[in-house]
């Protein structure tokens, strides 16, 4: 393979993927942690695809469009439950949705 | 290769299950449409009863003709079949037990009964697998309906809460999973579990490295989807938080399934690098079992002593997991088929105490019950026992065989500190035993309606079931224990 070796996707969808992770824990607002979350996936196609590349098969790209499509029935699911929360609680901090006893 | 372009009548046949629940989902949903908002919605859910028992004899009679289908994307062999009719009944038991819950808290809708439908499809399609994708797939169909229904009651804030967190953890861990998979791809460069399987006995195998990274990535993933500590923290929550039908439900059902394909990925295709994971899984197992039991010591909300003795068990079945061999599958999954029943079992006594708004889910809500409902209280002591292990119950043979499987594999010392971990559990469970019967009746179960017929069958049915498993447990067992070897190995 010529051109960006296959070890660079790796490192950037690593990066991306840690990213998502940070931004999950560390995050206060529910929707940009629901964002990271949404990183995190599009890490994990860029993985699939580079391995894809690599191969030189298909199996990684389609595993991409089953991600992409899962992806968006959670996010309309999600953005529904999201939806709920907020209207019970006009809150969308993390820290404040704790009325269930620890 | 047109001749391949579709599939043969026996693949489909070896899908029925899945696609007569898919089938009865999208009916329940169009029914739903057609009858309007006054119409009492019990008919849907005895619709939703025919196809879970339709999907039930279809899952056995598919036994008859195993094999792949699909392109080997689907397999179905014994430890399929197994996990299927365990799926399907949790669903069953559910359905059974949510008539009045919903009703009661006026959510009795169609779309509550299609989503348990595809939530089931899901864990079918999941328990099938042989394939990363059909896995995934599998997973995220069972889970995002099981979202759904967690977040069913759109005025409750504990439930929204519940639905909240479970989404976000469970979407945390698909993703964390879905990593694996694709180290667990370019390792091996397949999506297919037989090929993997081969690749990695190759001698010129995948890089160890990439190998270890997937199944770090994928045993994340599967930590969090079957509660296991040190990913545990949201169990409490969302089962407590959620309605308690529908508690029961995910306790249960989602939970085999998971457990299902960790066994599947784990003992076939990294059981190369065992050696590796085996003290991981070790320590899991441990804090799981430890962690769940103290934590529910101090419990006064019985859902949320549930949760954490559903973590407790989770570190038990990952002991079976621990002792890698054939009689260490075979003895979780007799303990999944036990534990689902009895957990089931229990929930749905909740079900029946709690009241509107689920007011009464206080340990000491149960005072009375012996005198006041004594088959309801005889029921519950049924499943506490089975869930302390006491013999004559299923899980008294699930943890048994567990704990010789885990000698057999030399595992001295966790079977030691598994087995103090069972008499400490054994003092939560019998406290609820001593309110039942001990104490005089309180408002909760002064007040009791009569039991739903919905419920009498949810309960008799999961008790008898256990004390099934309790007294003839061979046939079942030996059952697993053929599959567990079939297991593509």
């Amino acid at each position: 393979m010529q051109g960006v070796p296959l070890s660079w996707y790796l490192i950037l969808s690593a990066i991306l993927f840690a990213l998502g992770v940070a931004g999950f824990l560390f995050r206060r607002s529910i929707i940009t942690v629901f964002m990271s979350i949404e990183l995190m996936l599009n890490a994990v196609n860029l993985s699939f695809v580079a391995f894809s590349y690599q191969f030189k098969q298909v199996d990684g790209h389609l595993f991409t469009f089953f991600v992409m499509v899962v992806a968006a029935a959670e996010a309309a699911v999600g953005l529904a439950i999201i939806l709920t929360v907020f209207r019970n609680r006009a809150t969308l901090n993390i820290d404040e949705i704790n009325s269930l006893k620890y | 290769m047109p001749a391949n372009l579709f599939p043969a009548p026996v693949e489909i046949f070896r899908f029925l299950p899945e696609i007569i629940l898919a089938l009865g989902g999208t009916l329940i949903m169009v029914l739903e449409a057609l009858t309007g908002d006054r119409q009492p919605k019990n008919a849907l859910g005895h619709v939703s009863l025919a196809a879970l028992f339709a999907a039930l004899v279809a899952a056995v009679a598919v036994h008859g003709s195993p094999g792949p289908a699909f392109s080997s994307m689907l397999l179905v062999d014994g430890f399929a079949t197994f996990f299927r009719v365990v799926v399907i009944a949790v669903g069953i038991l559910t359905v059974f037990s949510s008539y009045r819950y919903l009703s009661r808290e006026g959510a009795n809708t169609g779309e509550y009964y299609a989503l348990v439908l595809f939530s089931v499809a899901g864990q079918g399609v999941m328990v099938t697998a042989n394939e990363l994708i059909m896995i995934f797939i599998g997973l995220e169909i069972s889970s995002i309906a099981t979202y759904v229904m967690a977040g069913l009651l759109r005025d409750d804030a504990r439930a929204n809460e519940s639905a909240l967190k479970y989404f976000l953890l469970g979407s945390f861990a698909t993703a964390f999973l879905l990593y694996g998979i694709a180290f667990l791809y370019g390792a091996t460069g397949t999506t297919n579990l037989t090929a993997i399987r081969e690749t990695v006995l190759r001698a010129d195998g995948p890089s160890p490295l990439l190998l270890g990274l997937a199944a770090a990535l994928m045993l994340v993933g599967f930590g969090f989807k079957i509660s296991s500590a040190p990913f545990q923290m949201w169990a409490p929550d969302v089962y407590q938080g959620a309605p308690t039908p529908v508690t029961a439900f995910m306790s249960a059902g989602p939970k085999a399934a998971a457990f299902a394909i960790f066994l599947r990925v784990f003992v076939t295709i990294f059981e190369p690098i065992g050696d590796r994971w085996e003290p991981i899984i070790w320590v899991f197992a441990l804090a799981s079992m430890t962690i769940g039991n103290f934590a529910a010591l101090t419990q006064s909300n019985v859902k949320r002593m549930l949760a954490y003795s559903s973590i407790a068990h989770a570190g038990y079945v990952l002991v079976a997991l621990c002792a890698r061999s054939d009689i260490g599958t075979a003895a979780a999954m007799f303990y999944l088929a036990a534990y689902a029943l009895m957990n089931v079992g229990a929930f749905a006594v909740v079900a029946y105490i709690c009241g509107k708004g689920e007011k009464y889910v206080g340990i000491d809500d149960l005072a009375g019950l012996g005198s006041r409902r004594p088959a309801v209280a005889a029921a519950l002591t049924i499943f506490l026992c089975s869930l302390i292990g006491v013999p004559l119950t299923g899980g008294f043979f699930g943890k048994f065989y567990i704990f010789k499987a885990a000698l057999e594999s030399k595992l001295i010392w966790l079977t030691v500190l598994g087995l103090l971990n069972s008499a400490v559990a054994a003092y939560y469970y019998l406290r609820m035993l001593v309110v039942m019967y001990m104490r005089e009746p309180g408002e909760a179960t002064e007040n009791l309606e009569p039991l739903p017929a919905g419920l009498r069958t949810a309960l008799f049915t999961s008790a008898a079931g256990v004390l099934l498993l309790g007294i003839f447990p061979s046939r079942i067992l030996e059952f697993a224990v053929q599959s567990a070897k079939l297991f593509g190995r």
